[in-house]
């Protein structure tokens, strides 16, 4: 168990001789190889675009809330989109598509995945760096240029996209139909095609990594379950995204050189067009294919950091490690047979309307299984609340709420009557965008101190979760109630229809707590940046963690470890484990070292080790009785 | 000393901010006064008022600094005294407990004050079911809501840090999680069965001869639902969108006999009890053709016709009675994002008698008109004088010739 594997050492070597290169500004901070290095450029990248996103779902907040009221302010920095300091109808919907585009792709996909894919996945497997740190290098920097270009839609005279972020064709097709379709729709799509490069690259460089580069000692069945969501997360993209490609190449060419994929029987005003024999169905069925995966791997990664906080903050191995795996899996497989629960209504064929239904139920079922797990974890725990642990807890909570709500969603016959709706706006806000954001958020506050070797300041976690953890619920729980009374999702304002008045105030209220969420979030960018500079300096295991990340020195290096890498012996959960000297072991103590608490179980067969233990404790087990 | 260098410190950073800010809405301000000469708007007092705003959240801010420093030497002291600070895990697992509390009698109030501002009752037979699925839904996930969430944040409460406990190791029990994969999966397989009858239900009529549905074409545009009601024969005539021109703006094909009778709709009225079978188009982009007091929603498509048949049991007059709102009507409204004019694209419907139905049915005018006759080379009427007090007779008159040419 305890030879050193000449692989490593070699490693090792070929490490020495990279370090002796002159590292400049440009290969260190912007063109980086370096794993670390790029799960920060994705952090903060990230981060940047949920400011911009929450910002602009601020911008039509305003004008749900107060319709027939004018802020000339806006006019200043809006210019025609507001005249009169009013929002246009269009620009609402650009607003509201761009905000959805930003946060499911860019804030959660790639900001998500992104950065604790690539930190963790190396750091905790025990691998120098990712399987080729080019290609990490330049999903990022494709993931960059498509915010770029999604952000520059902002500049130019038509507007940015605006048929909502699904880009339901023929709207999204046909620029007379809406402003947006025109050169904004464009960028979109390129943006789009850029940014599933930037993931499939990030994808095939997880999974490779996952699959090749664990450290000696670490079978499939002692990654932290991090390391399962991240590496199922990716399959997922790999399999889903580029289906997003194809039909997105095909709306390019819909557009741009008069085919009909999407489009037929198409009247503008009375100007017939030429498109013949394309169906709009087939958009839809292309995009929910990637879409409905698209949503777990938004929630994935989350919840795979939620465990592993869970359990480090509980003191307690996550309760049913195999189980969560399972359902992990479950989830995925499932994932690819359930996106015609968004189509319920559009007209396609009822009887696959049945079916959908169906597998849309049972993907409940592994769900279920990780909540009561989590609870389970929390039992009799020892919980130390880091905001980390705030977060991931706040995780937990979201994702029973929205998960239930999803049940409703997920029975076609109910559908009927919410599809589209504001029941819906509150179903996937509370999952994704609170769920997967608490997620991340999680996963910020616990790697801080690996990423920047500095820690957080705690009280302002607490101010920061508290503050949206209250203020998500006060926004998105009476949400849902606007949509069992039938209001329609993307409407710009509540004026036209007079039942939709008694919801005026209620709107109100949403905008508030909106804007208390988003001034909360000040506490975060500040406790982030500051704490980068200025922050306490962190120890090498802040959380008292058994993952091998936390056996790294705090001073980032490339290659991670600066000796051989370590070997792993037991899983990464062994916490508070009966006769253990402390409340953790490391994954790199081996059983040799932990003789008092070592469990039958934990030899998994092994005869030798077995008969070994037995010995010890036949030699020390009367002794201790005889201490007490 | 080192506390005091500290708080002047964090006096200098605020005043910094400050400084900038002030810096910046001036430059605001300057550029606002270039604007000025362009635009009469006046935006000084504006940018006053979002200036007091920024200094407000500023203020805020300092507010937080100030405390997140008086805790900090709070607890310094009781550190050098060697007494116990503040115990944020004691602290945050509280506010769970009231949060929970607090929360729970959230999520009554909400149930009971906006859970009565819902749609009323099911309009429709087969809303009914809906609807029942739907309660039935409601009770077993807001029995699940509670609970999880009571375990959930009492386990915060109760298992918050402490140095006198060890956490208990307890990494699986198989009958447990045995237990919570079978009972979720049995509840859901009620749910999905009921659901896939309800469903089925719906979508899959069998038609009964003796009452055959009354057939009436939606189509949708931007931002508009034109209504197409079958006429005297009960068929609605052929449409092909490559007829549509400034006078047909549906593309009806009047050498199709059954759409010569074809009449408009200016709003949907149907007979109570009478199945309706909607046939839904669509001209230029997805609309969504959504009628919630029916429980009734299903997408328009161009290229693709798609059907929803219902059967609607109350009148307008009795829904007035029973929401006890005198201005009640049902609603068309389009649910699938189309454009600028989405949030307003409605069209009224009306549920009466058979009898108030027929006798308005009767007054509706055809689609065919003399421009379109000239255009489908069908004999030309005597152009009808154009008074509104005869309208009536016009419509009858022409339901009459369109018999005739229907005879021809």
């Amino acid at each position: 168990m305890s030879t050193i594997s000449l692989q490593d050492t070699h490693h090792h070597d070929s490490h020495d001789d990279h370090g002796h290169h002159h590292e400049t500004f440009l290969t260190k901070y912007v063109f980086s190889q370096d794993h670390k290095m790029i799960a920060k450029q994705f952090l903060i990248t990230g981060i940047i675009m949920a400011v911009i996103a929450m910002g602009l779902s601020i911008l039509f907040r305003l004008q749900l809330a107060w319709p027939d009221k004018s802020f000339p302010l806006l006019e200043t920095f809006l210019g025609k989109w507001a005249e009169g300091g009013r929002i246009k109808p269009d620009f609402y919907l650009a607003l509201v598509t761009i905000h959805g585009t930003i946060m499911v792709f860019f804030v959660l996909t790639a900001g998500l995945s992104g950065t604790f894919s690539n930190l963790l996945i190396p750091l905790q497997l025990g691998a120098r760096d990712m399987a080729s740190p080019f290609l990490n290098m330049l999903s990022y920097w494709f993931f960059f240029s498509a915010c770029v270009i999604m952000m520059g839609s902002f500049f130019i005279q038509t507007g940015p996209a605006s048929a909502g972020w699904t880009i339901y064709p023929p709207l999204s097709a046909v620029p007379t139909a809406i402003p947006g379709s025109g050169m904004g729709m464009t960028l979109w799509l390129i943006s789009m095609v850029l940014f599933v490069a930037s993931s499939l690259m990030g994808g095939i460089n997880y999974v490779t990594t996952v699959l090749n580069m664990r450290t000696k000692g670490m079978d499939l069945w002692k990654m932290p379950l991090t390391i399962w969501a991240f590496f199922l997360t990716a399959i997922l993209g790999i399999l889903s995204f580029p289906v997003l490609v194809a039909g997105v190449v095909l709306l390019i060419f819909d557009r741009s050189f008069g085919t009909s994929f999407y489009l037929s029987d198409i009247v503008m005003g009375t100007q017939v067009l030429p498109n013949e024999g394309g169906s709009p169905i087939l958009w839809q069925h292309l995009f929910w294919f990637l879409g409905h995966p698209e949503v777990y791997i938004v929630i994935m990664p989350a919840l795979g950091i939620s465990s592993e906080i869970i359990s480090v903050n509980s003191r307690k191995p996550i309760f049913g490690y195999h189980a969560m795996i399972y359902s992990l899996i479950g989830i995925t497989t499932l994932s690819f047979i359930v996106w015609g629960h968004h189509m319920f209504v559009t007209g396609m064929n009822p009887l696959l309307g049945g079916v959908f239904m169906i597998t849309t139920l049972i993907i409940a079922v592994p769900s279920a299984v990780k909540t009561f797990n989590y609870l389970a974890t929390l039992w009799r725990g020892n919980i130390r609340f880091t905001p980390a642990m705030l977060f991931a807890i706040g995780l937990v909570s979201f994702f029973i709420s929205g998960g239930l709500t999803g049940i409703f969603l997920g029975n076609a016959a109910l559908d009927i009557n919410l599809h589209d709706t504001y029941f819906v706006v509150a179903h996937f806000h509370l999952v994704m965008g609170s769920a997967a954001i608490f997620g991340m958020l999680a996963g910020v506050y616990h790697w801080f101190p690996k990423m920047f070797g500095k820690m957080m300041n705690a009280k302002l976690g607490y101010l920061h979760f508290w503050l949206t953890f209250i203020c998500a619920y006060l926004v998105f729980f009476p949400l849902h109630f606007l949509g069992l009374d039938g209001v329609p999702r993307r409407y710009y304002a509540f004026t036209e229809f007079e039942f939709m008045n008694k919801w005026l105030t209620v709107n109100v209220f949403v905008t508030w707590a909106a804007i208390v969420a988003a001034l909360a979030q000040v506490a975060f960018l500040f406790n982030f940046f500051y704490s980068i500079f200025k922050g306490k300096k962190a120890p090498q295991n802040p959380w008292e963690a058994n993952t091998l990340e936390w056996t790294t020195p705090v001073e980032h290096l490339h290659g991670n470890w600066p000796g051989e890498i370590p070997t792993v012996y037991r899983w990464p959960y062994d916490y508070s484990k009966p006769g253990a000297e402390h409340d953790f072991i490391p994954q790199t103590v081996p059983f040799s070292q932990t003789m008092s608490s070592n469990l039958p179980h934990d030899f998994e067969g092994n005869a030798e080790a077995e008969k070994v233990q037995k010995d010890w404790e036949a030699v020390n087990k009367p002794t201790q009785e005889e201490a007490e | 000393m080192s506390l005091k260098k500290l708080i002047g410190n964090k006096t200098m950073a605020a005043l910094a901010v400050l400084i900038t800010v002030f810096a910046n809405t001036s430059a605001f301000a300057q550029e606002a006064a270039a604007a000025a000469t362009a635009k009469p708007v006046d935006m000084g007092p504006i940018y006053k008022s979002t200036l007091f705003y920024i200094l407000l959240f500023l203020l805020l801010c300092l507010f937080i600094a100030i405390v997140g420093k008086a805790l900090r030497v709070y607890e310094l002291t009781q550190e050098t005294q060697g007494k116990q600070s503040i115990n944020w895990d004691k602290v945050n697992g509280i506010i769970f407990a009231i949060f929970l509390v607090v929360g729970l009698y959230g999520v009554y109030w909400e149930y009971t004050v906006h859970g009565e501002m819902l749609l009323p009752e099911a309009a429709s037979e087969h809303g009914k079911k809906i609807d029942q699925m739907f309660n039935i839904t409601l009770i077993i996930t807001t029995i699940v809501f509670i609970l999880t969430h009571i375990v959930l944040f009492a386990f915060a409460y109760f298992y918050k840090s402490s140095n006198n406990r060890k956490a208990y190791y307890y990494p699986h029990n198989n009958a447990l999680e045995r237990v919570w994969t079978i009972i979720p999966a049995l509840v859901l397989t009620v749910l999905v069965l009921m659901g896939f009858l309800t469903w089925r239900s719906i979508f899959y009529k069998i038609e009964d001869p003796n009452n055959k549905p009354l057939s009436i074409e939606v189509t949708s545009s931007q931002f508009q639902w034109d209504i197409r009601y079958p006429g005297a024969d009960g068929v609605v005539g052929k449409k092909n969108y490559k007829k549509i021109t400034a006078i047909n703006a549906l593309g009806i094909d009047f050498t199709d006999k059954n759409s010569l009778d074809d009449q408009i709709g200016d709003e949907i009225v149907l007979p109570v009890n009478k199945p309706v079978r909607f046939i839904l188009t669509s001209k230029d982009v997805l609309h969504s053709f959504y009628m919630p007091h029916f429980r009734v929603q299903l997408n328009t498509v161009p290229g693709m016709t798609s059907y929803f048949e219902f059967t609607p049991t109350i009148t307008t007059e009795q829904m007035k009675v029973k929401t006890n709102d005198p201005s009640f009507k049902y609603l068309l409204l389009c649910a699938k994002i189309c454009g600028a004019n989405h949030y307003n694209m409605q069209k009224p419907v009306r549920v009466v008698t058979q009898a108030e139905y027929d006798a308005w049915v009767v007054k509706q005018t055809p689609y065919l008109t003399n421009d379109l006759r000239k255009a489908f080379n069908l004999p030309v009427i005597a152009e009808p004088v154009a008074a509104p007090a005869k309208a009536d007779t016009t419509a009858k008159d022409t339901v009459k010739t369109n018999q005739i040419a229907l005879k021809k």
